[in-house]
């Protein structure tokens, strides 16, 4: 065999052997507490042992959208941060970028998603979605119609829909503070 | 299948190897050439480590696997280890060339060890049908060598992480060099990874290439293509009607309703081409697999692991690319070392704790070292979260523990991740109690 150690003796950082600690774990520890949220934003987690799960609540203070407490779930998987984290918006709302079963669309959870990007990314993404829908990337077909054709009318039924009325017969989940 | 005689070979011929068996390979291990390396000790020595002590590891009997297994075998490896997971399906038939159709449904790790075993005779490969993360330690500290053919990102990172892992500084047999091997149609690569000296795996994460994922929205709204008719199926509309239920694309039924679902969506928009078997690939992410870039690439593995047990020459310094989609070219590099790698990188530190010593007592000490510089750490154990900065709920929770002890939270000889905004990836501290 060749002779690796004499190399590995000469290295300047001969590392100590690491702990049992996943890359993974160590990756969300790292990125979760150091989170730089505003207060528009906080985390719970419903089992505090386990930081791969848990809900991110944005509460914007400008924009359509201020007035509402809008709650997105949070897994993240042992491959972590090779996937992105999957996240779901746990209310039903009326968002041209969100559809009624809660699925996001925000480059950086898909096609856009690079391991250097982190937990604070994906929720500045989404709380940058609130303050700036978007209706040239729509989950939701009806309400990016709407946000394009008539503003007045598009905040007129975010209003209504945060506050759980119907929209077109829709029911919407009430989210108002 | 003749009688194979086990006892030691000493590169000459004896029952079972035949006159000149080794004739070829014995041209580079008879005399040195001008890259071997100086350790190098041209002759029966080595060859002795080659036929009758070098213990190798293949992971994965799939298509990388098959190729590697037949180029150890023949070039004089005589003890193999195999693992892999998988059962033969008939679809493998076509490039994994041990098995036969009436393997189809035994597992690969076995059927390709016997097919080996008999047509390499005195090559002794024990299969193990199951998975990596099966085995523990000793069991991988037992090879010489490890080398991977696998199609999965997270058995990779599992691997290499452990192999990294199992380095002990008191224990130079403790390095197990990892040779890794990868393909995705005409591309692959080929790399050595000393763990802990060389770049690896984890550090070159970012390079990757990614499956392709649609844009949601375009699957949900203009779909052009039947792949984005079947992501459709699988990402939007399988979670709407079966709930909470979890798909599994080894499972025909699932396929076969997102093969429905799919095929009704590329009606409605006028799209051609969803196929039961397209279906298939794109939830599973299959890439097709080609068998001149499966061969090549295994060649390249089985070459740097003949060179790392025999020392006969170079070996590969540390990445090599093979990218067969327009003519054929490829590429070798150094990839470096990340200190920032969350595996391999980082630092390490052994630190000597008064048993009466509390978690707030150690922060402090950290805080207060200027080797380090560490603002505001946080910590935990493997299993729990010993101390969170942030945020606020966690923080909250862990608080308490700062007036415990830190001996009643973690073992003499224990690890405690620290990661801080001033550290680039990750601190840990073994501790110790005086
Ligand atoms: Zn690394």
């Amino acid at each position: 065999m060749i002779k690796i150690w004499s190399m590995k003796k000469n290295e300047e950082a001969a590392a100590k052997k690491k702990p049992k600690t996943s890359a993974a774990q160590i990756r969300v520890q790292k990125d979760l507490t150091e989170l730089d949220l505003p207060p528009t934003m906080t985390t719970h987690f419903p089992v505090p042992t386990d930081l791969l799960n848990f809900t991110l609540t944005i509460t914007p203070d400008e924009g359509m959208y201020q007035g509402g407490a809008f709650v997105f779930s949070f897994a993240i998987n042992t491959n972590y941060p090779h996937d992105p984290p999957k996240v779901k918006c746990t209310q039903k709302i009326y968002h041209p970028n969100v559809d009624l079963e809660g699925n996001v669309c925000l480059n950086i959870l898909r096609e856009d998603w690079k391991p250097v990007l982190n937990l604070n990314s994906v929720m500045v993404g989404l709380q940058y979605l609130f303050l700036e829908p978007n209706a040239d990337d729509p989950l939701n077909k009806e309400a990016a119609e709407e946000l394009r054709k008539n503003r007045e009318q598009f905040l007129y039924n975010v209003k209504q829909s945060m506050r759980g009325g119907h929209i077109k017969g829709m029911p919407f989940d009430k989210v108002t503070v | 299948m003749a009688a194979v005689d086990v006892q030691r070979v000493n590169g000459t011929s004896h029952v079972g190897d035949w006159p000149d068996r080794y004739y070829h390979v014995d041209q580079v291990l008879d005399r040195p050439g001008p890259r071997t390396d100086p350790s190098f000790m041209a002759g029966d020595g080595v060859k002795d480590f080659l036929r009758n002590q070098c213990k190798i590891l293949v992971i994965g009997a799939g298509g990388l696997g098959c190729e590697i297994l037949a180029d150890l075998a023949l070039s004089g490896f005589k003890d193999i280890h195999v693992i892999d997971m998988d059962t033969i399906d008939i679809s493998n038939l076509n490039r994994q060339f041990l098995f036969r159709p009436k393997d189809v449904g035994k597992p690969k790790a076995t059927v390709a060890a016997e097919y080996v075993m008999k047509r390499v005779p005195g090559t002794k490969v024990t299969p193990y049908y199951g998975k990596i993360q099966d085995k523990d330690d000793d069991y991988y500290m037992q090879f010489n060598l490890v080398i991977c053919g696998l199609d999965s990102v997270e058995a990779r990172r599992w691997i290499n992480a452990t192999l990294v892992n199992l380095v002990d500084p008191e224990n130079p047999e403790s390095l197990k060099p990892l040779i890794d091997g990868g393909t995705e149609g005409f591309k692959g690569q080929a790399r050595v990874i000393l763990p802990t000296v060389t770049s690896c795996y984890e550090c070159s994460l970012d390079m990757l290439n990614k499956p392709t994922a649609f844009p949601i929205c375009t699957i949900a709204n203009t779909p052009r293509l039947p792949e984005h008719c079947i992501e459709w199926a699988s990402v939007l509309e399988w979670p709407r009607v079966q709930g909470d239920k979890k798909m599994d694309t080894d499972d025909p039924e699932h396929i076969q309703w997102l093969y429905n679902i799919a095929s009704a969506r590329a009606k409605e928009f006028k799209i051609e081409g969803v196929t039961w078997q397209l279906t298939q690939g794109v939830v599973k992410n299959i890439i097709p697999a080609i068998a001149s870039t499966n061969a090549i690439i295994a060649a390249s593995c089985c070459n740097e692991a003949f060179k790392i047990a025999t020392s006969s020459a170079a070996y590969l310094n540390n990445y090599f690319m093979l990218i067969g989609t327009d003519g054929v070219y490829s590429y070798t590099f150094e990839h470096e070392k990340r200190s920032d790698c969350p595996v391999c990188g980082g630092e390490s530190l052994e630190v000597s704790v008064p048993r009466s010593w509390t978690v707030e007592r150690l922060i402090e000490m950290l805080v207060e070292k200027q080797d380090i510089q560490i603002k505001k750490p946080s910590l935990s154990t493997a299993t729990a979260q010993i101390y969170f900065q942030a945020p606020k709920q966690l923080e909250e929770v862990t608080r308490p523990n700062l007036e415990k002890l830190v001996s009643d939270l973690v073992p003499d000889g224990g690890d405690i991740t620290v990661t801080a905004s001033s550290l680039p990836f990750s601190l840990s501290l073994r501790i110790t109690y005086v």
